[in-house]
Parts: C-alpha cells; structure tokens; sequence
C-alpha cells in the first residue's frame, strides 16, 4: 500500500516537473535546458518576496510565478530566437543559461537548508493504514487540477488551440496566420511558470538548493523522452513507470540509485524504441 | 556578419598574397613565407615557451598544464561536434574514464607514469567507444541528452556501489619525476594532436566524417556504415579526453569524482563557441582565453561557472563564428564598403 500512495505521489510530482518541458519541446522543438533553473529561481524568488519584502505566501507565489513568466519569455526573446533552428546551439544557449542561473544563485549563497519554504497546510491524515502529509495531497492534488486546466486550455482558448496548431505542424500553422515567433515566446513563458508552479508546490517537501535543480532537469528529460519528446500523454505515462520504478528501487535497493533509475530509463528506451512510448512516427526519422 | 546599411553592402577581397600562397608553390618570397607562418609560430611557439616564461610563476605554471587538459578536451568536443556531427555534453566522463584507468593501473599493477598514460589513454577510449555504441545511431539532441547523463550516471555508480575509492577516490598515484615533465608532455600532445587532427580531416577519412554529419543517408546510400565512423570518431575525442584525464590524475597525484564534474564539460564546449568552432586550433585558443579567467576568478567558487556560461551565451547570441574565424577572416581579407 505505502509503495502504490507513494508512488502515485512521485509520479505525479515527476508529471508535473515535466510538463513545461514536454510543452515548450512540442510547441517550438526547443528544448530548454534551463527549465531546472527556472524551478530553482521561482523557488528562490518566493522565498525573497516572503522573507525579505514580508508579503503574503499566496501572493508571492503568484508574483514570483509572473516574474518567472517574464523571465522566460525575455529568455526566448533575446536570446533563444537568434539561434532557432541550430539544434546545436539551441541546447549549449539553453544549457549555459541554465548554468548561469544555478551557479549564480550558489554563489550568491543558495546553499545548505537555510531557504525553506512552509507547508501549505501541516499535518497529516491516514489512508489506508499509511500516513501521507497535506502537503503531499496536495501536491496530486494539484497535479491532476493543472493536467486538466491544460487540457481545457489547449483545446478551448484562442492561443491554446494556436499552440496546438503549432506543435502539430508549424508551416501550416504558420500559413493560417499564427505568428510563429509569438507563439514560441508565450509557449516559453508558461512553460516557465509551469516549471515554476511545480517549484512552488514540490519544494516545501525539502529545502531549496541548487542541485535539485539539476536533478529537476533531468528528471524531466528523462520523462520526455521515455514518454516520447513532445507528447503529452507519453509524458504523464512515462512519469508514472518512472515514478513507480523510482519507488521500487528506493525500497528494494536503497536511495542511492533513484537517479541512477532515470537515466538507466533514457539510455534503455533511446536503444530500444528511439521515439519513445508515445512518440510520433515521423519523430523516428529525426533521432535515428 | 553585420548587416547592410542603407544601400551599402561590405565587400570582401582576398588579399593578393593569401591568393598567391594558398597554392604552395607560388611561395616565392620571405614575405610571403612569413605571411604564412606568422600565425603558426606565434602559436607553437608561444605555447612551447609559456612554461619556461612562467617558470617564476610556479602557480601560473601549473595552469598552463591545466590550460592544456582542457584544450584537449576542446579539440575532441570540436571534432566530434563539427566534424562528425555528435554533440557530446559529457566531456566530464572521457576525463574521468581516463583519470580512474591510470590511476587503478598505477596504483594496482604498479606501472610507472610513462606507461600508465599511454595505456590509460586507449583503455579509457576503448571504454568510452564501448559504452557509447548503444547511442551511435541517435543524432543531436537525443545524443546530446545522453551524453550528458553519462559523467552523472557514471559518479553516481561509483558513489552508490563503492568501488574504486567511493567518494575518496583513488589515492597514492604516483606524480611526475619534476613540474617540467607534465607541462611539456601536455604542449607536445596539444600541438602534435592539433597538427594531426587538422591533416586528418583533410583526408578521405575527414570528408566521410563530414558526410556523416551533413547528410548520413546519402554516406549510407554509399555503403559506408555509419556507425562505424561514428564509434572510430567517438574513439579519437574520448582518447583526447582520456589522455587530459591521464595526466591530470599523474599530476594530481589522485583520481576522484570530482574528476567527472561539471567543469570538465562546460569549459571545452564554451571554449570551442568563444574560439570558433570547427577550426580544431580555435578551442586551444578559446581555452587560452577562458582557463585563466577561470584561474582568476577561482576565489569566488561557483562564480567562474556562471561567468563561463554567460560568456558563452553571448558569443552565441553575438558572434556564432568565433573568434579564430573572425581573426582569419581580418587576415586574409580586405574589407570595405561599396554602394549598391
């Protein structure tokens, strides 16, 4: 039972790390390297606006979320659009900024468990014989909420549906008048603040420091492309086997080798099925 | 390449005597001869020299050998990137492949410096290719991506199951008879392997790496097998990295996993951006730039990382060429502007 509750939890944890990732990738085929810092500074900026400037929890998680928003889309605006289309320099850019981010924030002292961000609620409740805290609940809780505001977003508003028609096949998209530069920036910019949204609710689990940021990037890769890069379904699939297998290993070898699950995961599905669970045939053709 | 303003455009005119010299034997004067060489001297010797400069700078000595690791590690991220058309993030992994062989030869077997380094170096390659060929047939981002996981991947193993030291590493290795052994050793590979690896993609071997990067259906439809270029270009990077990683742990006297850090990925990738990629002598000369920085801003701890990293954003954003391409140009061309 302790192993299907908290496995659920990772999984959904890990879904919703990966969602801005999976979304950004499959609108505008860039994959943001920066993502993992992007959850480590929404993290940070809500710590500062609570702590230092004394604002309310909520509304400096939402301020920090706009913030990250901004910040994403300065970040394709300026830098990522000049090198659109050059896989290469796409990742290094995307990478090095990412970099300079988290090392930035360590050397300006983010380290160790001094930046913590409170529980939404304390306490905890039993289900079924295992006690799991709010802040967990909550977490899955939220994590299906977003999934399902996605969706309706997607598939019901102007830009959702524009997104969509992007990702699905961008000259098209791009003859019906959808300005394909415009999309990429807002599909950065919530791709950050999805990354964010993540950040606000993951990291009161533990405290703020710079190496989860790392670990954050590359769970969502690792999720991505088990799932399939771009493919939502595959995401939320993948995060799931993911998640459980994370578990398992945990309380069958020890913690050491969580990683070692995920990256074990991206090698094995890139050799066996180079689009991964869910991707799309004409993705094989680009990988392989 | 800076854009037309109003109805101007820049004109660029080889100078007569790159025109003359390119073929060799319309070499007829010193100064053409000087012309050539100039550039190339300033370089072989420069780097030959820097040790004997520096030799009142012990420290600044030690970072001329650091310079030369990384300028290793550079060439092998430019040809693999530029020539073959695999972009490896991981260049953390050749070192630290490198780093444990010559340390467990070393330390397990007892066989002094000079063997350990050569053995280590074809060991480790032989390693890295081995582990790399399950992602061979997987191109940009996805090779990318691996890539990056392999250094990680690999730290966390040895962390995990404790082999090889754990998080101590291996200790005792033994160091180099004197500081002048490790830094000319690490010169003479750098300028050899350049001059090497300049002449060898030049060669027939060279045009098919390119093939496989530009257009690896089209080597196929000629029934080469990729994989197989793939693995031999896997090879020769990860042997640069591993020879760095050699002489590193004999100079260190210690193999660790720090050795598969962060550091030994970015600095080569950046160096390679910042001196111009594909040119091979363009990240030796990038490492030149960005190892002292580096060496300077070593006080301010995960500081230099950023800074590298902002460096390297902005020579993307703004100077995708590079710096070497950019001087080459300057050399051997006359620019100026002419109305349209």
């Amino acid at each position: 039972m302790e192993i299907i509750i908290y496995g659920i939890i990772n999984s959904v944890s890990l879904a919703l790390m990966a969602v801005g990732f999976t979304l950004v990738y499959g609108v505008s085929r860039l994959p943001n390297f920066a993502h993992g810092a992007i959850y480590i500074l929404t993290g940070y900026l809500t710590w500062l606006l609570m702590n230092r400037l004394g604002l309310n929890y909520l509304f400096s998680a939402i301020v920090a979320l706009g913030l990250t928003g901004l910040i994403g889309a300065a970040m394709y605006q300026l830098v990522l659009i000049r090198v659109r289309g050059m896989p290469i320099s796409e990742i290094i850019a995307s990478y090095a900024i990412g970099l300079a981010i988290l090392e930035g924030l360590r050397w300006g002292g983010l380290k160790g468990g001094t930046f913590r961000l409170p529980p939404f609620i304390e306490g905890s409740v039993n289900i079924f014989g295992v006690s799991v805290d709010f802040q967990r609940l909550f977490v899955v809780v939220l994590g299906a909420t977003i999934m399902g505001a996605l969706w309706l977003f997607v598939n019901n508003t102007k830009i959702g549906l524009a997104l969509k028609g992007m990702a699905q096949d961008e000259r098209a998209a791009m003859t019906l008048g959808i300005d394909s530069d415009r999309m990429a920036v807002v599909a950065t910019a919530i791709g950050c603040m999805l990354a964010g949204v993540a950040a606000i609710v993951l990291l009161p689990l533990g405290s703020i420091v710079v190496e989860s940021g790392y670990q954050v990037l590359i769970m969502a890769v690792a999720v991505c492309i088990v799932g399939g890069l771009g493919s939502w379904t595959g995401a939320i699939m993948a995060a799931f086997i993911i998640g459980f297998a994370q578990i398992l290993t945990v309380v069958y070898f020890g913690a050491h080798f969580q990683v070692v699950v995920a990256l074990l995961a991206i090698v094995v599905t890139l050799i066996s099925r180079p689009s991964g669970l869910f991707g799309r045939q004409k993705e094989l053709e680009e990988r392989v | 390449m800076s854009g037309p303003k109003g109805d101007r455009r820049k004109e660029r005119l080889d100078r007569g005597i790159k025109v003359r010299s390119d073929g060799v034997y319309a070499i007829s004067s010193w100064q053409e001869i000087t012309y050539l060489i100039a550039p190339r001297l300033l370089l072989i010797l420069g780097l030959a020299l820097a040790p004997l400069l520096l030799s009142a700078f012990p420290y600044w000595q030690r970072v001329v050998s650091i310079i030369c690791v990384y300028a290793l590690l550079a060439m092998g991220f430019d040809f693999l990137a530029n020539y073959v058309g695999l972009v490896s993030l991981g260049g953390g992994f050749y070192v630290g492949v490198g780093a444990y062989a010559t340390a467990l030869l070393n330390t397990k077997f007892g066989l002094p410096p000079f063997v350990t380094i050569p053995l280590a170096t074809m060991l480790g390659a032989m390693i890295c290719t081995v582990l790399f060929l399950p992602c061979l047939p997987l191109r940009g981002v996805y090779f990318a991506i691996v890539s990056l996981m392999y250094p990680l991947l690999a730290a966390r193993i040895i962390e995990a199951l404790d082999i090889f030291g754990g998080t101590d590493g291996v200790l005792g290795v033994d160091g180099f008879a004197n500081m002048w052994v490790d830094q000319y050793l690490l010169v003479l590979s750098v300028l050899v392997l350049v001059f090497v690896l300049r002449r060898l993609v030049e060669e027939d071997i060279g045009l098919v790496f390119r093939g496989v990067k530009d257009n690896d259906q089209a080597v196929k439809a000629s029934g080469i097998n990729i994989n197989h270029y793939k693995a031999l270009g896997v090879f020769i990077a990860s042997a640069l990295g591993c020879l760095g990683g050699a002489c590193l742990t004999h100079m260190y006297m210690w193999a660790g996993l720090s050795q598969f850090a962060l550091d030994f990925s970015i600095i080569p990738i950046a160096a390679t951006v910042v001196g111009g990629g594909g040119t091979l002598i363009g990240p030796v000369i990038g490492c030149l730039i960005l190892v002292p920085i580096s060496e300077i801003l070593r006080d301010f701890g995960s500081l230099r990382i950023a800074v590298y990293s902002i460096i390297l954003t902005g020579f993307i954003v703004f100077k995708s060429e590079g710096i070497m391409i950019y001087a080459a140009r300057k050399y051997e061309q006359f620019e100026r502007w002419v109305e349209i």
